[in-house]
This record gives structure tokens, sequence and C-alpha cells, in this order.
């Protein structure tokens, strides 16, 4: 439906002048500003309106190790350090605003359809675990039988598949929702219906022109998604980005009848069943493809036959925040000090790392380039 | 806490919860629970608290009912037919049910 | 017999809803020799307003009255138009080039169609009020629905509670019945009488007003009429036991009830034709949204018109002559003026009468503000069972409209997908903000707009490229 939502002074904020302003209000901008506002900092939070192409409103919700990293190993670890950090950083959420965010740390499954699917899946595992310099952690092939005595659902179609003890999953919602309480309860601002249009460095900081007016901070953090394409350049930064759409199918509440997440089926903590994932390349989340979720139907009834007769309440398509070559970036203005950039695909797995790692650096003016040093955009 | 009116048409044995109801061909589910005494026809997925049909078209989704082994099917659509088994629901629908 | 079991791929016009508009519209285009199909999941053709009038155990017309049986004609023209009626078929996708997603006689498949008359119709107003989910608390069209299909009759101590003209249709039809109502609740807004009387002249030379007025002196004679209630509330605790009311500012009242039946108007059945991309603007005055249309009901999506009170609410005379008119602009654009077409203008003079009577009812039986926008525990989303004081909250925090609320807080995500709470949660919202609920918008539809079986959805058809988005080997 088109229709316009004017720009509005809504949260009108006590002041316009903040230590540090996060540009962006999903899941990547609402970590980093959680754990600045838990660090003390007096912080904006400047997004969109309602109607925003928000990722954060359209992922899967996996917190996942297996598959990550490869062809940059780095990945790999700063993925298991957020996944080793999630809990604490989950109990942190509940003490902060009393909801739970659901993080499970079951181990996931990617499962296989045919023997070239676990063919192919065997080589990626061997290829991700042989390359140097890799951090080494537990992801196995498993046979169909060992799989069944985990999730007893199959479906006779499932040849084997791979498994990981460190994978898990969370409430995506649920935390995109929690963050925001936390943030209102820890004094930061949120400003919504605050699309930043320019960014000029002043004295002591940076002025950000937006729809609904200037916001003056001393640090910026641009965390906007597929839009740091965009802003990075005003300040001296870049991001090169690759959008990809995504479609997700999701089902009526059932009892609960799978324990472990896989990477493609989830049931969460409310009983509804997630079915993804499709890749098309493309920044228009307008339109479902009946094909594509037809396929993914199809597929997670083959995984779970036990699906059959379950109702498909929606369907959506999303775009997933995606730099040129799927790696993160993480990364600070030379000429713009005080500027700093994130970008990436999995703001759910890495939200651990985005409050209590990346936000403290930012606190203190500068990252830390033995921890994210590979991630900076200058790799491009 | 409903009377019938009208011409009686044919009636069409269904079984509710496995007890033997008496419903009116042309009825659809949702009726002929609502006529056979039924006050509530389910629980809810959330709170576990007890709901009725409310609209009968269709729309509100609080008919879901059991019906020959697949769950959270719209009662208020669907005619009975003879033999039809429906069971109400307490909660969450099980998967493969 | 116009009842088929299997569809084809291909039709020349599809209409989606079987009540007065659809069926008036799938006659015309089946009459001048267009393939028509009518695609409704109902099990009778009808609608809401003819329900189960080909099938109704309630043959002595005066429990039903005229109007209803007025519905037999247009269904027998329908059924002699040659036009092919898939009864009990949902129809929940449409794209922009007419495909039609419809699951039918137990599988799901898509079918195409060179024009597509949306004729979904209209939905009950939600009525939220503190204890509306409670078992024997129902909605007077529910109510009405299983009289004409079941003559099923509400026992016990009855009470009636809302305001508009299906609210006294229904307790005429009720005491005809033989049924027994304990009290009518009237909650629309005394100012309503004033602010109506401006628009009284056409309404006066319209066919409403006689029929209306002998309807409500029949009921008020034989029935308990409280009037200028201004809180409600269902109370019990596995059922609804009492009514607990106020009238103006006068002190609480506890009425012991058996069941409790709420109406307060009708609003667009807007699903499907959202999930098109079909723009709709906040209507003002019948505080609801309402599809864009030109004057045969076409919307910005070629080829696709809407017709009834899917298109902005005028009730059922009106809907017909409106479904004529999707059907004439269909026959045109397919097939040029053949001479086989019903008269335009006629249909525009009796839109007229009808259009002029619509403000002074609309301005009547405007629902007022605290049962359109509820408080505290009151709640809002019936299948997630969110609460209005939950809504306001995370509005506070930052939701500043109903998509990002919805991922906060699962309201409109359940199996009726907002049907029931949308239009409560848009004025909830602009209430707390202080803007217009046409600033706010409304909650953004995506297919399926009926929940469908998952193997429905895999047996799709699929290209190349979809299973390659999908299998990435």
């Amino acid at each position: 439906m088109a229709m316009t939502i004017q720009q509005r002074d809504y949260a009108t904020p006590q002041r316009r002048d903040y230590d540090t302003v996060v540009v962006g209000g999903g899941l990547l901008g609402a970590s980093i500003a959680w754990g600045l506002a838990r660090g003390g900092e007096r912080v904006a939070l400047l997004d969109e309106g309602d109607t925003a192409i928000r990722a954060s409103r359209a992922n899967f919700a996996l917190v996942w190790v297996q598959s990550k990293g490869l062809g940059m190993p780095e990945y790999a670890g700063w993925t298991i350090r957020s996944s080793d950090a999630w809990a604490g950083f989950a109990a942190e959420v509940t003490d902060v605003t009393g909801l739970d965010v659901a993080f499970e740390r079951t181990g996931g499954f990617s499962l296989c359809l045919s023997e070239r699917e676990v063919e192919h899946r065997a080589q990626t595992l061997k290829r991700l675990h042989n390359q140097p310099g890799i951090v080494d952690y537990d992801a196995k092939m498993m046979e169909r039988s060992e799989i069944e005595r985990m999730l007893p659902a199959i479906g006779p179609e499932v040849v084997g598949g791979s498994f990981c003890p460190l994978d898990g999953h969370v409430n995506s919602l649920r935390l995109l929702r929690a963050l925001h309480t936390g943030l209102a309860k820890l004094g930061a601002h949120y400003l919504p219906d605050h699309r930043v249009d320019a960014i000029a460095q002043r004295a002591g900081g940076f002025a950000l022109m937006t729809g609904a007016g200037e916001v003056r901070a001393a640090k910026v953090v641009l965390a906007a998604g597929n839009a740091n394409m965009t802003l990075a350049p005003m300040v001296g930064l870049k991001a090169p980005m690759r959008p990809e759409r995504g479609q997700i199918i999701v089902t009526e509440r059932l009892q609960p009848f799978l324990k472990h997440p896989v990477v493609t089926v989830r049931q969460t903590d409310e009983g509804t069943v997630m079915i993804g994932d499709s890749k098309e390349e493309g920044i228009t989340p307008e339109g479902t493809n009946m094909g594509i979720a037809a396929v993914e139907a199809d597929r997670a009834l083959r995984m779970f036959p036990v699906l059959k007769t379950v109702n498909v309440v929606r369907t959506w398509t999303g775009v997933r925040v995606m730099t040129q070559d799927g790696f993160p970036i993480y990364d600070q203005s030379e000429t713009h000090p005080g500027a700093f950039v994130a970008c990436c695909h999995s703001g759910v797995t890495l939200a651990a790392n985005h409050a209590l790692t990346i936000a403290p650096m930012i606190a203190k003016g500068a990252l830390d380039l033995d921890i994210v040093g590979a991630f900076s955009a200058k790799r491009f | 806490m409903f009377q019938r009116v009208g011409k009686s048409e044919a009636s069409v044995i269904i079984s509710v919860d496995g007890t033997r109801v008496t419903a009116r061909a042309g009825d659809t589910v949702a009726a002929a629970l609502l006529a056979a005494g039924l006050t509530s026809t389910r629980t809810t997925p959330i709170s576990g608290t007890p709901r009725a049909p409310y609209c009968m078209m269709g729309v509100c989704f609080e008919c879901l009912v059991t019906i020959d082994d697949v769950g959270n099917r719209q009662g208020c659509l669907i005619p009975v037919s003879e033999g039809m088994r429906v069971d109400t629901q307490k909660g969450k629908r099980e998967a493969g049910r | 017999m116009s009842a088929v079991t299997s569809l084809d791929d291909h039709y020349d016009v599809a209409v989606i809803g079987a009540g007065p508009a659809g069926l008036a519209a799938a006659t015309v285009t089946a009459t001048a020799g267009l393939s028509t199909v009518v695609l409704d999941d109902n099990p009778a053709p009808g609608g809401q307003v003819w329900r189960a009038v080909t099938t109704t155990p309630v043959q002595d017309r005066r429990v039903l009255g005229d109007d209803y049986w007025k519905g037999q004609e247009i269904v027998q023209a329908f059924q002699a138009s040659g036009a092919k009626h898939a009864l009990g078929a949902a129809v929940w996708s449409l794209s922009r080039e007419r495909e039609i997603g419809v699951s039918f006689g137990g599988g799901a498949r898509m079918l195409e169609a060179r024009r597509v008359v949306i004729a979904s119709g209209a939905l009950e107003r939600p009525f939220p009020i503190p204890g509306w989910t409670l078992p024997g608390v129902m909605s007077v069209g529910g109510a009405q629905t299983l009289l004409k299909a079941s003559g099923l009759v509400p026992g016990g101590r009855v009470v009636l509670a809302g305001a508009g003209p299906l609210l006294w249709l229904f307790a005429h039809q009720m005491l005809q019945a033989g049924g027994q109502i304990h009290a009518i609740l009237d909650t629309s807004d005394r100012a309503g009488w004033r602010a109506a009387l401006k628009h009284a002249m056409p309404f006066v030379t319209s066919p409403y007003l006689v029929k209306g007025l002998k309807l409500m002196a029949g009921v008020r004679r034989r029935v308990r009429l409280l009037t200028g209630v201004t809180s409600l509330a269902a109370g019990g605790r596995n059922k609804v036991e009492a009514v607990i009311f106020r009238q103006g500012s006068e002190g609480g009242q506890r009425m012991a009830a058996d069941m409790l039946l709420l109406h307060q108007g009708v609003v667009p059945n807007v699903n499907l034709a959202m999930a098109a991309g079909v723009e709709h603007h906040w209507d003002a005055q019948q505080l609801c949204f309402v599809p864009v249309l030109d004057t045969f009901g076409g919307t910005g999506i070629e080829g696709v018109a809407i017709a009834g009170d899917g298109a902005g609410i005028a009730g059922a005379e009106a809907a017909v002559e409106r479904g004529r008119l999707a059907g004439i602009a269909a026959v045109r654009a397919l097939k040029g003026d053949t001479g086989k077409l019903p008269d335009e203008t006629a249909s525009r003079k009796v839109l007229a009468k009808y259009d002029g009577a619509r403000a002074f009812l609309d301005t009547l039986y405007r629902p007022s503000r605290g049962f359109r926008i509820p408080a505290g525990d009151t709640i809002v989303c019936r299948c997630e069972e969110v609460t209005a004081q939950q809504v306001i909250d995370n509005v506070r925090i930052g939701c500043t409209g109903p998509n990002q609320l919805k991922s906060f807080l699962r309201c409109g995500m359940g199996p009726c997908q907002g049907r029931m709470c949308g239009l409560t949660v848009t004025e909830l919202i602009a209430e707390t903000r202080g803007v217009t609920p046409a600033e706010i918008g409304y909650y953004r539809l995506r297919p399926p707009v009926k929940p469908i079986a998952l193997a429905e959805l895999a047996s799709m058809p699929k290209t190349e490229s979809d299973v390659t988005a999908v299998v990435r080997i």
C-alpha cells in the first residue's frame, strides 16, 4: 500500500548534542547503542520510519557458526567470539528489560536431501577448516541415522547433514524490542523518522542533517545497513555493498517438535516454524515470489513431512545487508576522526560482539585493530 | 445456548471429541458445535484461555478445530458431513495432526 | 447448475466473492459471453447479507425479511448466466499480473484472468472491550449468520450492544424468529443525531428511512433499550456471565447475561486488495481504509477492479450496482460494447440515491472513540493476545507505526492476519502519537492472505531460477 508517512518530530529529544550518534535502529545499530549506553555514554539512535526496509524485521534469527568464514578465517573466530558471548549478553538484556529473548545454544544442523548435497556440504566444511589460521571448532558431517536420533521428525529423503554444537538461535524480533526497551531505560534517545541526508564535520564532532532537524554528536557510528553505501563517503569511509533478497515463510504456532534449528527450518520459542532461505540479488523487498516460496516449502516438507498440513500464515521478502565479499566491515575514518562504520549480514549472531566488544572500542574512540583489523574496508 | 427454528432438514451425524452429535445438513462445523451446546471450542495457544466462534464468516479464526485429524481448520467455513470427526483443541496444534 | 468441482487455468473474468457485488458482476460478464468464475470460501452463494439464501432452513419469510429474500433473484440470475462458481474456494494471493492463488477441493493452484473483480465485501469493525474474547460474546453478524444458515437463535439472557443498522435488523429478525432479547445497550453517540441532521435531506428521500424507522420502532416496543452507553465490558470467568456498563456519566451497572452480541458497523475487507498492492487511503468519515478507485471500481492495477463494500461501505443494494458497473467495464475492455450490457445510467441513478443517504448513516452511527480506541488490559489482537497498554508502551519507546509494532509485539501476526485488530492498532498508535490514522497507515500485508497448508504452497509451480534461489550447490 502506498502511503506516505510525513516526517514528524516524534520522540522529541531532550537534547540535540550527544557523545555518540548511531545511525540505524536495526539490530546492529541498537546493539552498538546498547553497549555505548551501558557504558554511560549519551547516545542518540537515529532511524527511519515504520516502513523502512529493515533486515532486522526479516531475518531468520539464527546465532550461527558453522559455514561462517570460508574466504576469511578471521570471520570464523569473530563469529565464535560472539556465539560464546551470547548467553551472557542475553542475560544482560533480560536483566535490564525483563524480556527473555529465548537464546538457546542447542547445536544446529544443515540438512542434505541428496548424496550430491552431502558431498557439497562436506567439501565446504573441509575447505573452511583447511584454511590457514582458522580457529579450530567442532563442526562435522553426520550420517542420517545419527541425525535421526537428534531430530526424530526428519523425513526419508534426508540423507545426511552437518552439525555444529555452537549453533543456536534467539527470538530476534523480541531481541529488537528488548534492545529498544532497554535503550529507553538506559537513557538513550531513539529518534525515529530521522533519516540522515547529510553529515558535516563540526568543531568537536559531527552534525547530522535529518528530515526532522539537525543532531550533533562527538562521534558518529554508521549502522544503516545497505544505506551505509551512501553514508560512509560523507565521513571519508567506504562501504561497498551488494544487497540480496531473501524470502521467508512462517507457519502457525505448533507444539514443540524440533529441538535443534536447521539452517533453513527452525521452530521459534513461540511455536511458529520459520522456513528459508532463498537468495536473489536485489534491493527491493517488494513482492513475494510464490515460486521461490514453493521451493522452500517443498524442501522443508521433504525434511519434515510432519509439516504437511501445517498452515502458512505469512511469507515475506527481506533484504540482506551484504558487503561485496559477504564479510563484515568495521572501520574508522582517518579523515574524520570519531566516525565509524559497521556493516554485516549477521546482526543477530554478532549482536553480542557489537554490544560487548565494538561499543566499548567506539566509546574509547578507536577500534582495536588486533581484534577487528581484518574487517577494515581497505580490503576492497 | 442456541435454539433451532425453521424447517427440519436432513440430519448428519458427526462426532465431537468422541461423542455422537446430530447436526443439520447445511450446518457448518462451528454452527453444529454451538447447536450441540458447546460453550467454548478451543483454548488459545498463548494463555490457554477458552474461546468460541465469534464472527462466523471466516475472519476471526476463533472457531479453529481439528477436523478428521487435521488441526486448525476454520469450523465456520466447513460444512458438516456424515461421519466427520471433530475435536476441540487445547492450545497449540501438534505438528502432524 | 453453476457450481464447479474443478478449475481451468485461464478465465476472461475472475470474481472474488459471491456476495451482492460479485454475483452481479459475474452475471454481467457471463451474460456477455465472457468465461467467468466466481471464487468464494463460503459453502453457498450470497455473501454475508444473503448468506444461505438458497439453503436457509428459515423459510418463514417474515423472519429474515424482504431485503434478504431479494437475494434469491440475484442468485438465480447469476446461476442462469453461465458463470462458474467455485464454492469453498479460498483465494490467498493476487498478483499484479492477475494470477490468483486459490485453495479449492483440497489442493492449491494458480489461475489467470484477463480481468479480476475483487468483491470481498465487508467485515464487522473490531469492538475491543474488556472481555470481548470470552465465550458467549459474539458479533451480531456472527449470530445473524447462525440464524440464516442454520436456523439457530441465541437463547438465555441475550444482550445486544453497540450501534448500526445491522444491530437493529438482527434484533428484529431474532424477535421474528421467536427469540428473546434481554436488553439492547445503545452505544451510539447522542451527539451523532445532531451531527447527522445536516445530512438528513438525502436520507429522508432514500429507501433507508421508512424501512429503518419501522424496524427500530418495532424492536423498541418489545425490548428494553438502554441508550447513551459510554462504557462496556463483558464479565465472567470462562464464559460471559454479565455485562458491565455505564450510561453517560452515571455509575456502573451490572446486568447478568448469557450471551453478549456486539456490533458497531462494518468496514471494507481490504486484505486481498492491499496485499495485491492496491492503493488505499484513510476515510475519515467511515473511519477505515478504502481503496482508491475510478468510477467503475478500477484500481491502479491494470485489469483489477473492486466492487461492493470492499470499495467503501455502501450496503447491499449499492453493492449490486457497483458489481454491475465493474462487470460492464470488464465487458467493454474485453469485447467492446456488445449491446448485451445492462443500463449503466440506471445503476448510477440507484447508486446516487444510496450514496446521498450514506453520510447520514455514517454520521449517526459513527462508533464512539472509547469503543474504537481501547485502554489498559483490553485485548487488541485476539490471536496473539496483545493488550492496548502493550501497544501504547511500545509506541512510547519508538514504534512509529503498525509494522514495527508487529515485530515488537506480534500483533497482527496470528492466523487472522490483522483483520480483527488492524484498525484498532492504527487508531491507537495515531492517538498515542497525536497524529492522524492516515499518517500511521496500515499493516503491510503479504500473501497468503488466508492461511494455506505448507503442502499446498509446496505444490505451486516452480521455475529453474526459483530452484537456484534456494538450492545452492
